[in-house]
């Protein structure tokens, strides 16, 4: 018997959500992104708390969200998703998409997956597929957080609209739902600048500082009227779109711009990370 | 007649201006020990990062299992263990949560049995009882362990150890030499890399010997060895003496200390040399006939030290 013939010829699953699975095992149950979650958490916590013991009828001047907070607990997501994707939830988004591939190469199982062999496309994606899934389970945390605490101390009923009009409690919920999804797919775009950055370094801290530094950037040029020619092209641009969806009728068309922006910055930069990493020296 | 395990052709890495690994043609044959030693910095774990398709070659090609690297990585790599530049794992995981996740990451592996194989791979190499500690908390040996078990995942035609003994005690070292010894029985062909050569002369049946990024010399360890002559050594107190009788009987290159002669052999019987001296009354204290190590050859081969290559 010849040597090569020792092992079996290996079957492979085309479809197998193992690797996938253990990446989300890898993040959810990590202690640091346990902590970072119950920072998500805490704000609409705190937001719901503090509206709730503050005399009523005063106008504290803050994010519009805000003073309809009294009249209907689902307002306390809106308020809290506000007041976080400026900065706590794309720092999340950041730290996991800085760490997903330099992580691995900082402490050098990055070569071990390459041999077992994890294909360096099937790597990005799980990588990617893992950041999106995050992302959804960041924003959903502050989203729900928030419903919770503005139910239990505000309670629901109908919605009255910004524009004054009302619709029903579950409609309101449904709309709520949908701001987080669409802010959920903003953020997973971010997560795709960070996997390409992720791939340039074997500093995964370093990756995440320049993933926050590449958000807060596009916030900041957001800001500047003298460059409202770029505007439209930041990845930041049409985030607080989402509430549009609490106009009536409902105004799509910022949102779906939005999205074709988030589109094209996944496409762009995860080309760009594939370029990066397909055929890098890993000697880490 | 199988193909070598390992072939490679004109393989070299160039970083920048400085060639890591130069033109080697490595020859690994099927079901060989290949003991691929060399001082630290002579490109050995630059060639396995190349094998291995971590590192892209700056020319020439690798054959891994008759199959052309890096391309065919996908059908070839689960065939291969490896051990790459000692261990590295995730340190808030257990042993036993980051084997599995080797296993998880593996398309052909079969999850039904996942859970047995991993425990297997820890009892082979002795971690069972530490199998829920975290990593972080495994002494430099239980991670050099933990690491040779990751190739144990399922059955290998090929092992590449790149420095499997790094950091283990004497007893450890055992274990790996009898490990690498059982595997080789079962068929499987070893590629073990050490700067250490008189720890791996004992388990290989092949050796390459590299040097600043070049392959000095490769082949059985008997053919390596027969560059380089034994050596006899006579102590006596009368080493001027001795060293005349053994260059009378056709020793070379005969020097003297203090206390002892010392010559090469070359095709003279050894037990010739003690008859002559004491006939003439030199008495001899002490007879013995070294035969090289690797490292003799090695010093023959470069003309300095085993140290780090520059």
């Amino acid at each position: 018997m010849s040597a090569v013939e020792v092992g079996s010829t290996p079957r492979t699953r085309i479809l197998s959500t193992r690797f996938l699975r253990s990446e989300l095992r890898l993040i959810f149950l990590r202690r640091r992104n346990i902590a970072g979650m119950g920072v998500l958490a805490a704000v609409p916590v705190l937001i719901a708390v503090a509206v709730r013991l503050s005399s009523p009828g005063r106008d504290s001047g803050g994010p519009d969200f805000f003073s309809s907070i009294t009249e209907n607990g689902l307002f306390v997501s809106l308020a809290a998703l506000t007041l976080e994707l400026g900065l706590f939830l794309p720092l999340a988004v950041a730290a996991i998409s800085g760490d997903s591939i330099a992580g691995e190469a900082n402490i050098g199982t990055l070569r071990y997956l390459l041999t077992v062999p994890v294909a360096r496309a099937r790597l990005l994606g799980v990588k990617y597929a893992a950041i999106v899934v995050f992302a959804f389970a960041a924003t959903l945390t502050v989203s729900l957080t928030g419903m919770l605490m503005g139910l239990l101390l505000f309670g629901g009923g109908d919605m009255t609209l910004l524009s004054g009009s009302q619709i029903g409690f579950a409609d309101g919920l449904v709309r709520v739902l949908g701001a987080t999804a669409y802010l959920s797919l903003c953020f997973a775009s971010l997560g795709a600048v960070g996997l390409f950055i992720s791939s340039l370094t074997e500093q995964p801290i370093g990756a995440t500082i320049a993933i926050v530094i590449f958000s807060t950037a596009s916030f900041i040029l957001d800001s500047i009227p003298q460059v409202s020619w770029l505007h439209p092209f930041l990845i930041t641009h049409h985030w607080l779109a989402f509430g549009d969806l609490f106009r009536a009728p409902v105004a799509w068309g910022d949102m779906t711009v939005g999205l074709y922006v988030a589109g094209a910055y996944v496409a762009v930069f995860w080309l760009a990370a594939w370029a990066r990493f397909a055929a890098k020296d890993v000697t880490s | 007649m199988t193909a070598a395990a390992v072939t490679t052709d004109g393989l070299t890495k160039r970083f920048g201006r400085q060639v890591a690994v130069d033109a080697i043609d490595l020859l690994v044959p099927s079901g060989a020990v290949y003991g691929f030693l060399g001082p630290n910095g002579s490109g050995k774990t630059t060639t396995i990062r190349m094998l291995l398709g971590l590192v892209t070659p700056s020319a020439g090609t690798v054959r891994l299992l008759d199959r052309p690297m890096p391309r065919g990585a996908g059908d070839v790599l689960p065939r291969v263990g490896a051990l790459v530049e000692g261990p590295a794992f995730h340190p808030y995981l257990s042993g036993r949560a980051n084997l599995a996740r080797l296993d998880d990451a593996d398309r052909t592996s079969d999850p039904r049995t996942s859970r047995a194989r991993v425990d297997a791979a820890l009892d082979r190499v002795g971690l069972l009882a530490a199998a829920t500690k975290r990593y972080r908390a495994y002494s430099l040996g239980m991670r050099q362990r933990l690491a040779i078990g990751s190739c144990l995942l399922r059955p290998r035609d090929l092992l590449v150890l790149d420095e499997p003994t790094n950091g283990l005690d004497p007893q450890g070292t055992r274990e790996v030499r009898s490990l690498v010894a059982s595997l080789a029985d079962g068929g499987t062909t070893v590629l073990v890399s050490s700067h250490l050569l008189s720890e791996v002369e004992q388990m290989c049946s092949h050796v390459g010997v590299m040097h600043v990024g070049r392959l000095l010399v490769q082949g059985t360890v008997a053919e390596v060895r027969s560059g380089t002559e034994a050596q006899a050594t006579v102590e006596t107190e009368q080493p001027q003496v001795a060293a005349r009788i053994m260059r009378e009987l056709g020793l070379r290159d005969v020097r003297t200390t203090h206390a002892s002669a010392v010559g090469l052999l070359g095709d003279i019987a050894p037990e010739k040399i003690v008859a002559a001296c004491v006939y003439q009354g030199v008495p001899v204290t002490g007879f013995r006939v070294d035969t090289p190590s690797l490292e003799d050859v090695f010093v023959t081969l470069t003309g300095e030290g085993f140290d780090v290559s520059g």
